[in-house]
């Protein structure tokens, strides 16, 4: 009898609103299988890419430069080209789809961290310390994220020595990125918190006696995931567009580990002598990556705000 | 032929879940100079007629099937660009919200030429002499003033008053008012319906007033048309539906209707609308789970005692202490509540009877004064464990039904969190154990412990929310307009299971409410609260039999007369 | 409304304070500033005589304070790079930001908004559907990319345009150069100005279409609806300007960010703005540029968000707000 009523999570899942939106919307399910395919190309980069681009042993310069497979003087062996050191360009892309991947998660995951946290508290605890952190969220606000990520990198680049600018490039780019991000989530944790604590659940559970943390995360948190979700898939995307940005700009990661953005750079110095394909195509992946993210979001949004439909 | 008849209406709205009929084969018709009340709870699809009449059904929302005549000329046929001519020119439309239905950024003045001069094209001059001549007739005082403001510089009467000058401004031949005065508090109500009636009969206009309350039918309408899941039930003069009403949906709605003229033992003939599961009466306190550990400390004297309660909010935040306005909300409020004793708070909105609340259960802390319950000024408890053992005596039900359970956790797990966190039960077992009876006791069945409350109707809801404040074994219940949002069937079902509640397991109570009627059927002694200050005391009878103050004398002049209301069938408490 | 600017003006002063000492501790404990000025062969005595007449011993207080004074001056003291004035430098190259951050905005504003409105007005329209497909490129083209792509199609496929450089500039007061009076001024900007406008554009437009849908929905349209007013007057007088009222602020921030965000556009064009001069900063940690860019920023932002205030109170009487009767 019970279980018969009982529904198991996949099946509530599978019945929600969220799911059946999904299954009617090709766009969504397109950006998702793409979002999907981009992800897993990238994680198992050593096992699809048919040339190891870092193995300098493996490297011809005499490949150098060679275009797209179905040109004029295009060779089978290299299907997108080759770039300027004789790398193949699609193997190059697999890798760097990999660190731009990964920075953007990365980043991703240590603004939600300190956004949701600093909005929560935010939220609840209201007052000064409410004030407090959102003058510094307003103070942020007014530069674009771009800046606050280029700052942080050029002050690492003065603390930090040297010698550890390669090994570290890619920490300070994950914070730095991450850093310029956390405003969004706390100003939209702290909005909700502010609604969902004046609703009475939250006042039943303050009558009942429950201390204000376990509030926080059991009743609080889990009704404030929705609009979360939608700004973490946004952000996915900007991370990633300002993880090229920034190692377009050539103060991102380092060249020896190099991420779309880094490809772009190298291919865009060879755009005026004709060899187009070594930017180009590094810039298509990027563009089908933040594209199929940035669908995925825009789905997800009016999705979970059905009075937008 | 009528002013306005609707033939046949059927209106359905395609969704995913198959096609809802929102209104099946509905005919209707308004004379002129005549108040047509279609009355429904919610879900009765009697808004949908409103907006279809117009012309403005919500999408996906259609007319399938039926007519609809303005003087024998068939209207919705007609272009988009013939209706919206019709729209405002000859059927005029009130809606519920008047916070809301003004252009926030336009003076008066200019919303209500620019509706003049593109109806009647009167040109400029003559339209502004027709806005203040129309703001005078609905009584808003040196209208060549006010005509200049922005809506938000009028409260909330006021601008219900504007919006019903804004739909007068041509001359309609019809006004349809989808529930007008559900915003506005009772005080201001009965001069809106008053004004909305007189303009009715001065101008020979035919008026469909759409609403789900009986106090608003019984004032205004001459005819009503009942309305439930789309279908009309029954139709007639409004005596004959108040006082001897035959289809027994009508007839259950009628009987749950709370008298404001006598008191009643319980709500009789409820259940029409929602099956009440079957509840286990005749409990017995002495090996039941709610029986035990009620052996509290023994109290001499009054159970809760209010002395000289303060509180007070900050309208205009600044920097400074010296620079903030303050407010008192709350304004030296004593009162004591017997133990068993079920004590009523009454007054209109911003009168300071739910932040009183809000203090008792501490989720407020007074600016000043004592709240002792049994015998303990827990204003004075700085411990949140010492605080705790008080707080498992005191529990709150609230108002909103969809907003007092949090929707991400199963009912189990709602009506648990009080037991656990309190620990009044050994193992996990034990604890569903107790929130199956619970959910039993209450009416919803054991099984509904598995289902999230998205599940459910806003009255099992409250059940819900009444089987969590059960959990910890409270002596003392806070209920805080625990019905205002219910339909009135479903209100009728809640009151008589806390009226049972009450006398099973000995709860004492403090009942807030702005309803009057309802006061009068649940408490035993009743407070008058205005304005933050507490105008009168009384046992119930006495109060509404024999008001001492001014104040609770005129609340009770406004309250509807439901004179009309049938007798039939009902049990009336012992005095 | 005296008051109200006053209490603007105050906050605006805490930001500028605050802003301050960021790029003070940025330029005090980012490195060594005297490291950083003086050659290897320069002796101990030498630095600390440096040291001494930077006042870099003197209480942080009274560093910071000479520091937010020099700066109210526009004095930021020197490059470590170019071994020059960084007031000078910034200016020399003012003009050039400037210029195409106004071409951009006003291209970001008449496009953006026009485009905002026709996609809610039509919602479920084909054109708008397209228009809305459109701008998620828009915001998933990252701007550097648009830049390279319309120099690959217009400087290099067509040959048609410029593609980097300013071209010819006329002084004007001495200080500020325009590429408005020539020709080739006004072709070099071209590119680069639609290539910083796209991004701001596109949210723009994105920003007034979700507002004007809410505001559609609500009740005073609905109402003004059932009294028979004409799409036209609902859409255009009552929900649009409803429309504006939040999206002028946002507005005004996003025209702000245009500053900062011709870093990148200057940087793929190679134009001659204060953005190269900073991301060539970061680049050689030449700290005094990037203190001074930060600060100057921050200057801009705070003189925007004055005068969107000031608009956004001439438009919303609830913000002149006397109480309800």
């Amino acid at each position: 009898m019970e279980q018969a009523i009982e529904k198991s999570r996949l099946q509530r899942f599978l019945d929600g609103d969220l799911w059946h939106s999904f299954k009617r919307n090709p766009v969504a399910i397109i950006s998702f299988i793409v979002t999907v395919i981009m992800i897993a190309a990238a994680a198992f980069a050593p096992l699809i890419a048919p040339h190891d681009p870092f193995n300098l042993a493996a490297i011809d310069i005499m490949d150098a430069s060679v275009p797209p497979a179905w040109q004029e003087f295009g060779d089978p062996r290299f299907v997108l080209g080759t770039d300027d050191q004789g790398r193949d360009i699609f193997s190059t892309i697999l890798y760097g789809a990999r660190i731009s991947l990964i920075v953007g998660f990365a980043s991703v995951i240590f603004a939600m961290v300190v956004g949701i946290s600093l909005g929560l508290i935010s939220g609840y605890v209201g007052g000064r310390t409410d004030a407090f952190i959102m003058r510094i969220a307003d103070i942020q606000l007014s530069f674009p994220s771009i800046l606050i990520a280029l700052l942080i990198d050029g002050v690492a680049r003065g603390v930090v020595p040297k010698e550890m600018h390669t090994d570290l490039s890619i920490y300070v780019l994950i914070f730095a990125i991450g850093v310029s991000g956390w405003v969004q989530y706390a100003r939209t944790v702290r909005g909700s918190t502010l609604v969902e604590k004046n609703k009475e659940y939250v006042q039943a559970a303050r009558v009942i006696g429950i201390r204000p943390l376990t509030i926080l995360w059991r009743h609080v948190l889990p009704n404030v995931m929705g609009p979360v979700m939608v700004i973490a898939t946004i952000h996915l995307a900007l991370a990633i567009i300002t993880e090229a940005t920034l190692s377009f700009l050539g103060v991102g990661v380092p060249p020896t580990t190099p991420s779309l953005g880094t490809l772009i750079r190298i291919g865009n110095e060879y755009l005026f002598s004709g060899d187009w394909w070594i930017t180009i195509f590094p810039g298509v992946a990027l563009v089908i990556l933040v594209l199929a993210v940035n669908l995925l979001g825009d789905w997800l949004r009016d999705a979970l705000n059905p009075k937008l439909r | 032929m009528a002013l306005l008849n609707i033939n046949n209406l059927r209106i359905e709205f395609p969704s995913r879940h198959g096609t809802v009929v929102a209104v099946d084969d509905v005919s209707l018709n308004v004379q002129p100079g005549e108040v047509l009340g279609v009355v429904g709870e919610s879900g009765a699809g009697k808004s949908t007629i409103g907006n279809a009449v117009i012309g403005l059904l919500e999408p996906p929302g259609e007319m399938t099937e039926g007519h609809v005549l303005l003087k024998s000329e068939q209207i919705d046929t007609l272009s988009l660009e013939e209706k919206r001519k019709i729209r405002g020119r000859r059927i005029g439309m009130i809606f519920q919200d008047p916070l809301t239905s003004l252009d926030p950024l336009q003076t008066v003045e200019q919303q209500l030429v620019e509706t003049i001069d593109l109806h009647l094209k009167l040109g400029e001059a003559k339209s502004q002499e027709r806005a203040v001549d129309l703001l005078r007739q609905v009584g808003i005082p040196e209208p060549e003033l006010r005509i200049k403001n922005y809506p938000h510089q009028f409260s909330g009467g006021m601008r219900q008053r504007v919006v019903i000058a804004l739909a007068l401004c041509a001359e309609p031949e019809v006004i349809i008012a989808d529930e007008p005065t559900t915003a506005l508090d009772v005080s201001i109500q009965a001069q809106i319906l008053e004004l909305m009636r007189r303009l009715c009969k001065d101008k020979q206009v035919g008026m469909l007033i759409i609403t789900h309350d009986m106090g608003v039918i019984a004032d205004i309408t001459d005819r009503v048309a009942v309305m439930y899941h789309g279908k009309l039930v029954e139709e007639g003069t409004t005596e004959k539906i108040l006082g001897n009403p035959d289809h027994p949906y009508t007839q259950s709605l009628i009987s749950a209707v709370p008298r404001p003229d006598v008191r009643l033992r319980r709500f009789p003939m409820v259940n029409y609308i929602e099956e009440e599961g079957e509840r286990t009466k005749d409990l017995d306190l002495s090996t039941h789970w709610l029986g035990q550990a009620r052996d509290f400390d023994a109290v001499e004297g009054p159970l809760l005692s209010l002395k000289n309660l303060v509180m007070t909010f900050v309208t205009k935040p600044a920097f400074l202490k010296r620079n903030r306005i303050m407010f008192n909300a709350v304004d030296d409020v004593s009162f004591d509540i017997n133990q068993g004793e079920v004590f009523g708070l009454v007054g209109e909105s911003g009168s300071g009877k739910s932040t009183v609340a809000r203090m008792v259960c501490s989720l407020y802390t007074p600016a000043a004064g004592e709240v002792n319950f049994a015998g303990t000024d827990l204003t004075k408890i700085k411990s949140q464990n010492e605080l705790d053992y008080y707080r498992r005596q005191m529990q709150m039900i609230f108002q909103d039904p969809f907003s007092s359970l949090n929707g991400r956790m199963k009912v189990l797990d709602i009506v648990a969190e009080p037991i656990r966190f309190h620990k009044l039960a050994s193992s996990n077992q034990e604890v569903e154990q107790i929130v199956m009876d619970l959910l039993d006791h209450v009416g919803l069945g054991a099984q509904a412990a598995v289902r999230f409350p998205h599940e459910f109707s806003g009255g099992q809801r409250q059940r819900i929310s009444i089987a969590r404040a059960l959990a910890t074994r409270p002596r003392f219940l806070i209920c805080d307009e625990p019905t205002s949002a219910l339909d009135v069937s479903i209100q009728a079902q809640v009151l008589n299971l806390l009226k049972d509640l009450q006398e099973e397991l000995g709860l004492t109570m403090l009942f807030i409410s702005h309803d009057l009627p309802v006061i009068r059927q649940m408490c035993d002694r009743v407070g008058v609260m205005k304005m933050g200050k507490l105008v009168e005391v009384s046992a119930t009878e006495d109060l509404f039999e024999n008001p001492k103050a001014a104040y609770t004398k005129e609340l009770l002049d406004l309250m509807p007369r439901l004179d009309k209301l049938s007798h039939e069938g009902l049990e009336l408490e012992d005095a | 409304m005296i008051a109200f600017i006053f209490k603007r003006l105050l906050q605006s002063v805490v930001v500028m304070l605050t802003v301050a000492l960021i790029a003070f501790a940025m330029f005090r404990f980012v490195g060594d500033p005297v490291n950083n000025m003086v050659g290897q062969d320069t002796t101990d005595t030498e630095r600390a005589q440096l040291a001494e007449s930077l006042g870099l011993n003197d209480p942080f207080i009274v560093q910071f304070g000479r520091f937010a004074f020099n700066a109210m001056r526009g004095d930021f003291g020197i490059s470590y790079k170019y071994r020059r004035p960084v007031s000078e430098l910034i200016l020399e190259r003012l003009s050039a930001t400037l210029e195409l951050s106004f071409v951009s905005a006003v291209l970001a504003l008449v496009v953006g908004i026009p485009l905002g409105v026709y996609t809610a007005l039509r919602s479920k329209g084909i054109i708008s559907k397209g228009i809305m497909v459109l701008s998620l490129m828009g915001v998933s083209l990252p701007t550097f990319l648009i830049g390279i792509l319309l120099i690959l199609l217009f400087g290099v496929v067509l040959r048609w345009l410029p593609t980097f450089g300013r071209g010819d500039v006329v002084d004007i007061y001495g200080w500020w150069t325009t590429g408005f009076l020539t020709v080739s001024g006004l072709k070099s900007l071209i590119l680069p100005s639609i290539t910083l406008a796209i991004f701001q554009l596109t949210l723009i437009m994105r920003l007034v279409r979700a507002e004007m849908l809410e505001v559609l929905r609500t009740d005073f349209v609905k109402f003004a609806r059932a009294r028979g007013l004409p799409d036209r007057a609902v859409h255009f007088k009552h929900a649009l300007k409803n429309t504006l009222v939040p999206v002028i602020t946002i507005t005004g921030l996003q025209l702000g960010a245009l500053i900062a965000f011709a870093i990148i556009t200057e940087s793929v064009f190679q134009w001659p703005g204060m953005g190269l001069l900073f991301i060539q900063a970061v680049a050689d940690v030449d700290i005094p540029i990037m203190a001074a860019y930060l600060v100057l920023i921050a200057f801009f932002f705070v003189v925007i968000n004055m005068v969107v205030d000031i608009l956004y109170y001439a438009v919303d009487p609830r913000l002149r707000a006397d109480a309800a009767v």
